[in-house]
């Protein structure tokens, strides 16, 4: 880098000028701030009251800390089935999603063979196609192999769902990397496998992070194909068992909110943790690095 | 050179790293894929595949009964798209900017403006139903409270305002995908192309459409064909918060709502239709891939190198 480069970049990075359209475009942020915070805020606080008062008095605060609600949530009706349905369906698809696609990836990636371009150019095929658009098929076939109402027939679904794109990122990033590394393990007389699972593995490490998040995040967020796959309320995932929900508690608002909080939680607590992280991995293809 | 010509010891490692990562991509995408189009061309009976029709699914959409119902979910599903895009692009551009500016912060703004995108569609919808509720829902508490008559209306019980409330929910939960995807595009621009404008005094406006506006155009296309397709795949909303017919009235039905009532919408067997909904899952496929392809040629072009 030059030093005439690196001094302006010095002088730019936060010493930005001020300009009057600073303030609109500060106020912006903060309406902004207020409009995602306030609708949340007021379903966490309702969650806390019970369903008479957020009727007479909606805005009004929460006495205290009544987990009355939480407890009606989690003891009544399959919610905690639910959430284990759901973390089930989405960690085994990403897990899935990342044998595969770190496989099929490095595969592409490392070997010359023949039909390489040829099955790189169906996987950017597979890319293209939207699974819902495909639904009634994909439940007739479902139907015939007996995967209906249940959880490996949404586990393979959701993982051949994400595999193109797992399998064109993995292959990008590997193509990127040096094959010194690779070949050195081969003299060293390590197999096939042993340099994927040696070599290449831990030099994909950060990436499988954001595929497993751009994979696991709308799985989790998914209500179409539980809708239409799943009948059996004990398979049900969590944003399905929500709709469900809504049908048996539909006058109790407090349970209500308290189900809303309790289905959003999880994730939210993991964006609060890795939220560069997360902004990375749902924009993974849509921003550069 | 990454790559290498294949010997007779490394053939089976080839072919046992790929095979899972295809095999379930055919069965579940491709084949599915290809029966889509096969099933549009048939007869039904309820799920099972009756005579060869021909495009008749097709001709009866464009016929009585099915006209009409075709046309509005494609004509909501259009008013859904430009308002999206409009709105969007303008409000992601604005709060991008507004942090890209920023001189601290950056992070957590950041942070804040993307948090509702990874919220479920389903959470947000059910959120904003009870927030909307005409009698006990707190806009219409507010309304009340400060004398705003034009806040306190049924908003998703008005066929004319039902589809833009919804369009509303819908921005609320996605602005902040294109505001990161802008800010990325913006964090990429070379900062010396801005620090030579400031220093010929440029004004901080003039930086911004004459440079930073300009490179943003990949972003710009991602946004539009991501908002394209989403827009006319738009499913979630419209069925949590006006069910299976599009409440009030039809008036917030799309084509996947319609798509989705024809074969597994309703109890009753009698006005399930596969080959109907087959036929709109091509249309729909097939406009979508066009209007994506066509759209992305046509914004590539206009993109300028740094």
């Amino acid at each position: 880098m030059s030093a005439k480069f690196s001094k302006a970049k010095e002088h730019a990075a936060g010493r930005t000028p001020f300009a009057p359209i600073d303030i609109f475009l500060q106020g912006a942020l903060v309406v902004n701030a207020l409009g995602v915070f306030l609708p949340i805020i007021f379903m966490i606080n309702s969650s806390f009251r019970n369903g008479a008062d957020i009727y007479t008095s909606p805005l009004a605060l929460a006495n205290g800390i009544d987990l009355s609600n939480y407890r009606l949530v989690l003891t009544e009706g399959k919610f905690t089935q639910y959430l284990l349905n759901s973390f089930i369906v989405t960690a085994s698809a990403t897990f899935i999603v990342l044998l595969c696609g770190t496989l099929a990836g490095y595969a592409l990636a490392r070997y010359q063979f023949k039909f390489n371009t040829a099955i790189y150019l169906f996987f950017l095929a597979g890319l293209l196609i939207p699974a819902k658009l495909a639904l009634v098929p994909l439940f007739i076939q479902l139907k015939n192999m007996g995967l209906l109402d249940s959880r490996i027939g949404l586990i393979l679904v959701y993982a051949s769902g994400a595999i193109p794109a797992a399998v064109f990122i993995f292959t990008g990033f590997i193509r990127a990397l040096p094959a010194d590394l690779d070949n050195a393990a081969r003299i060293d007389g390590a197999s096939e496998l042993q340099v994927f699972s040696r070599v290449m593995l831990p030099l994909i490490f950060p990436v499988t992070g954001i595929v497993g998040i751009y994979s696991a995040i709308p799985i989790w967020n998914d209500f179409l194909l539980p809708l239409v796959f799943i009948r059996d309320t004990s398979k049900m995932t969590i944003m399905q068992g929500i709709s469900v929900f809504f049908g048996e508690y539909g006058a109790n608002w407090g349970a209500l909110f308290a189900g809303l909080t309790l289905a959003a939680l999880p994730l939210v607590i993991l964006y609060v943790i890795l939220s560069s992280q997360f902004i990375k991995g749902l924009t993974a293809g849509a921003t550069k690095g | 050179m990454a790559t290498r010509n294949v010997t007779r010891y490394q053939r089976p490692w080839i072919i046992a790293f790929i095979t899972p990562a295809m095999i379930l991509t055919v069965i579940f995408t491709l084949v599915p894929a290809f029966t889509l189009l096969s099933y549009s061309l048939y007869g039904w009976e309820s799920f099972k595949r009756g005579d060869f029709v021909g495009f008749t699914n097709f001709e009866r959409l464009s016929n009585f009964p099915f006209r009409g119902d075709f046309g509005g979910a494609f004509r909501n599903n259009v008013i859904v798209f430009v308002t999206l895009f409009l709105v969007q692009t303008s409000v992601g551009m604005i709060l991008a900017l507004a942090i890209y500016r920023l001189r601290r912060g950056k992070k957590l703004f950041q942070a804040i403006v993307f948090l509702p995108v990874i919220l479920s569609l389903v959470i947000v919808a059910f959120m904003w139903k009870l927030f909307l509720d005409p009698l006990f829902g707190p806009i219409s508490s507010l309304a009340l409270q400060f004398n705003l008559p034009w806040l306190n209306q049924p908003w998703l019980g008005q066929p004319g305002l039902a589809l833009f409330t919804l369009i509303f929910i819908g921005l609320w939960r996605w602005v902040g995908f294109p505001a990161i995807v802008f800010l990325a595009g913006m964090n990429s621009i070379n900062e010396e192309y801005i620090e030579a404008a400031r220093i010929d005094g440029a004004s901080e406006m003039q930086i911004f459409r004459k440079i930073i506006f300009p490179l943003l155009a990949p972003s710009f296309t991602i946004v539009a064909i991501l908002t394209f397709i989403g827009a006319f795949e738009w499913f979630e909303l419209p069925y949590v918060i006006g069910g299976v017919t599009g409440q009030p009235g039809g008036s917030t039905t799309t084509m996947a709502l319609l798509f989705y009532r024809l074969a597994f919408g309703t109890v009753d067997s009698a006005t399930v239709d596969v080959g109907l909904s087959s036929a709109i899952g091509v249309i729909l496929f097939i406009f979508v891939g066009i209007g994506a392809a066509l759209g992305s040629y046509y914004l590539r072009k206009r993109e300028i190198q740094q």
